[in-house]
């Protein structure tokens, strides 16, 4: 039977990872993220895995060692969070060149300086063209099921990619709400064994790994990447559909709250969500039709159900919880970019919020709103939540 | 260029067959060729232990049966460790067939 319990969206990571019992877990602590490889050790202590827990000096030795992992066949997982991830950038292009799917905690949190541990989607965005498959979850219940998920999405043949768990630092990782655990043999049911495609340790058929190439082939390896992305979607929505026949929850690519008629949409990511939505039912009470569009998967984007749900609205506003400084935010750029091919010119805000962990309320949400249905529009980066 | 795979031919992962080196003809890269005396050699196989590209060539009873040009780069070690200047470097040049 499937048991409820209070806990934390880092906490139900760390239960999700006792259930799938990953072969390989290298992990180098940083918070927010630290209470997964923490809690997950103490997993290993009790003997309640048979994982082989690294434990290294550093988020650089801790990605390189899930990678060599990987390729040799291992199921592996790891978190962390903001400069940690950073620390890890050089790592993780290869480990996608390399097809490994390894599922990743990836706890939000702004990028120093200044030093800061709260949560933003800086540290995540600035992965976002490094190969990985990025989903973002709005609640603890969501992460704990997407994590699950992530094994087989990863592993599956004609994507075989690694994949970024994100949630919101602190929000998600830290608040303790209510979560629903699948049993165990469920879960082991569910994701299956990995079945590797070039195991280094299969030494009757042996490979080298990341050869030097140059002007000749390296070309055409991206372009084999380029192709794994685009087997993505479908392998996420045979996943969830079979997830959602075992568990009752579905989750489709986008999250569509009260957007099938309405004329003004938030386009928001992770846990902000909620305060959009809390916004969308205020205002509908006063009868503004407005709707909140939450995008769970970022990488690769699904431009397509992204434009059908927004291409009825009279004019939209996008929320980014991180900033490309001298640029659009990277939500925005890629939302006009669906619409432009798409053909549709749809007025568009863009607002950066909830920099370094500042709150997002329904009263943020609500001015952004105000603007659409006042019809304040204009190319200009506006900011939820600054004080000027 | 057309001899070069496109994408969907190569295999995934940037990964190539493994131990694919030693299909590679390294004697192609020699300029000097070691030539080797069998009746100056004392088989005492200082040559043998010291070719970097193992490609002195000897037998399970510790005799010297010759050189390997598939893989000899001509570095000359061999000619320089020799107590009886039993091999001899010798330009490929002089090899050239017509």
């Amino acid at each position: 039977m499937p048991r409820k319990d209070i806990t934390s969206g880092n906490w139900a990571v760390a239960e999700a990872m006792r259930q799938i019992n990953p072969d390989v877990v290298a992990a180098y602590p940083i918070t927010p993220s630290t209470d997964i490889p923490m809690r997950f050790s103490e997993f290993v202590a009790d003997g309640l895995v048979d994982t082989n827990l690294v434990t290294v000096e550093s988020e650089h030795s801790a990605i390189s060692a899930c990678v060599a992992a990987s390729v040799s066949g291992a199921r592996v997982m790891t978190a962390s969070s903001a400069n940690g991830v950073a620390l890890m950038h050089e790592i993780f292009p290869i480990a996608a060149s390399y097809r490994a799917p390894i599922v990743f905690g990836l706890v939000n949190r702004s990028l120093g300086a200044p030093i800061n541990i709260h949560c933003d989607h800086g540290d995540s965005m600035a992965e976002r063209d490094s190969g990985w498959i990025h989903i973002y979850c709005e609640d603890g219940q969501e992460v704990y099921d997407t994590t699950i998920m992530a094994v087989r999405i990863a592993e599956q043949k004609d994507v075989l990619l690694p994949i970024f768990v994100c949630q919101d630092g602190f929000i998600t990782s830290h608040c303790f709400e209510p979560i629903e655990f699948m049993d165990d043999d469920v879960v082991r049911k569910f994701i299956g064994e990995r079945d590797p495609l070039f195991p280094l340790l299969d030494v009757d058929n042996p490979v080298a790994y990341g050869s030097l190439v140059l002007t000749d082939y390296y070309f055409e390896i991206k372009r084999q990447q380029v192709e794994a992305m685009k087997h993505v979607e479908k392998a996420y929505l045979d996943v969830a559909a079979e997830f959602a026949k075992i568990t009752g929850r579905n989750y489709p690519l986008v999250d569509k709250y009260r957007t099938e008629d309405a004329d003004y949409i938030m386009v928001i990511m992770s846990s902000a969500a909620g305060a959009s939505k809390e916004t969308v039912d205020r205002l509908r009470e006063k009868g503004h039709k407005v709707g909140c569009l939450r995008i769970r998967l970022f990488r690769p984007f699904p431009a397509k159900v992204i434009v059908d749900a927004l291409k009825g609205a009279k004019a939209i506003a996008v929320c980014d919880r991180a900033a490309s400084l001298g640029a659009p935010a990277p939500l925005f750029t890629e939302i006009k970019g669906a619409l432009y091919d798409a053909g549709i010119h749809i007025p568009a805000n863009t607002y950066v919020y909830g920099l370094g962990g500042r709150d997002f309320f329904p009263h943020n949400a609500e001015e952004a709103f105000m603007d659409l249905i006042n019809k304040k529009m204009s190319p200009e980066e506006r900011y939820l939540g600054l004080r000027e | 260029m057309s001899s070069l795979k496109g994408w969907q031919d190569l295999p995934l992962a940037t990964t190539v067959p493994a131990s694919t080196s030693e299909a590679v003809q390294t004697g192609q890269w020699r300029s000097m060729r070691p030539i080797w005396d069998e009746k100056e050699c004392i088989h005492c196989l200082q040559c043998w232990i010291q070719c970097p590209d193992k490609s002195i060539k000897a037998n399970a009873d510790g005799k010297v049966t010759g050189v390997d040009y598939f893989y000899c780069k001509g570095c000359g070690i061999c000619a320089a460790v020799c107590p009886k200047k039993a091999i001899e470097m010798r330009p490929e040049s002089e090899f050239i067939e017509q």
